[in-house]
């Protein structure tokens, strides 16, 4: 789509030459309309300047940013919802399908929950003997590593650390 | 809540929530101005607070889950989501 506010600012330049670099790496494909994602950039853009973060902006974000960590961009439902409709809320990423034009793209129902029934980290796994390291999930696409804390980076995704949950304790204790 | 107004043709009393940081509400206003419908909105992220937190209020008891674009018609429903087909069967098009 065409959008003259979304042309011509450097800074949505480079995020989204950086976006593209970190979707190919990590398996992920961008809308194939560039329009489109440079409108979503903008938006995600405003939201950074607005909370300090990259709340998705097709989302109200809160402003706080413990309540709003589920939709920092990438959220915690774009997995489900690419395997289920081939995008994630935004349609700034797309399944293989999508991204090759074989499957149309459409606005999709919201997955988050309502506020109020909304999960923070879940509850560790009970019942299995304890590990000898704690194992952490990177909450926006599953990966799962046993080590003393979660690494910066998620090394799949390439989410921040901040976006792993505790999956199972583990080591001494 | 104060709403702005865009003059069109009268398909009933539209009332349009959306976030000014979101294509698919940019593409629902779009798609109202190329059938020249007249509709009311508020970009809810743009709000005051306290303001904000009421039209939250109001929307949630059309859309539980608070997503946009919602648009209420007539005070009767609410079409959640942009979707043309849908549109066009909701407003008669």
């Amino acid at each position: 789509m065409n959008d003259g506010s979304a042309q011509g600012s450097k800074e949505a330049d480079l995020f989204l030459e950086e976006l593209e670099v970190r979707s190919r790496e990590s398996g992920y494909h961008l809308n194939p309309d560039t329009g489109f994602v440079r409108a979503l950039i903008e938006g995600l853009l405003t939201n950074v300047r607005r909370y300090g973060y990259a709340a998705c902006p097709c989302r109200l974000a809160s402003g706080r940013k413990e309540d709003d960590m589920d939709i920092i961009c990438p959220c915690d439902y774009r997995d489900a919802d690419l395997g289920e409709h081939g995008s994630c809320f935004c349609a700034l990423y797309v399944s293989r399908e999508v991204a090759r034009g074989t499957r149309p793209l459409a606005s999709i129902v919201e997955r988050r929950p309502p506020e109020g029934s909304r999960r923070h980290n879940d509850e560790p796994v009970a019942g299995i003997v304890r590990p000898s390291h704690p194992v952490w999930r990177c909450r926006v696409c599953g990966y799962l590593c046993a080590r003393e804390g979660p690494p910066e980076t998620c090394p799949i995704c390439k989410a921040a650390g901040e976006r792993f949950e505790l999956f199972l304790p583990g080591g001494p204790g | 809540m104060r709403m702005t107004h865009v003059d069109g043709k009268d398909k009933g009393a539209l009332a349009l929530y959306t976030l000014s940081t979101c294509v698919w509400c940019r593409m629902m206003k779009g798609f109202l101005a190329k059938m020249q419908i007249g509709y009311d909105y508020v970009d809810v992220d743009t709000l005051a607070a306290e303001e904000k937190a009421q039209t939250i209020e109001e929307l949630r008891r059309w859309n539980p889950k608070c997503s946009f674009p919602s648009l209420v018609v007539n005070g009767e429903k609410c079409v959640v989501g942009f979707n043309e087909e849908t549109l066009k069967e909701t407003l008669n098009l």
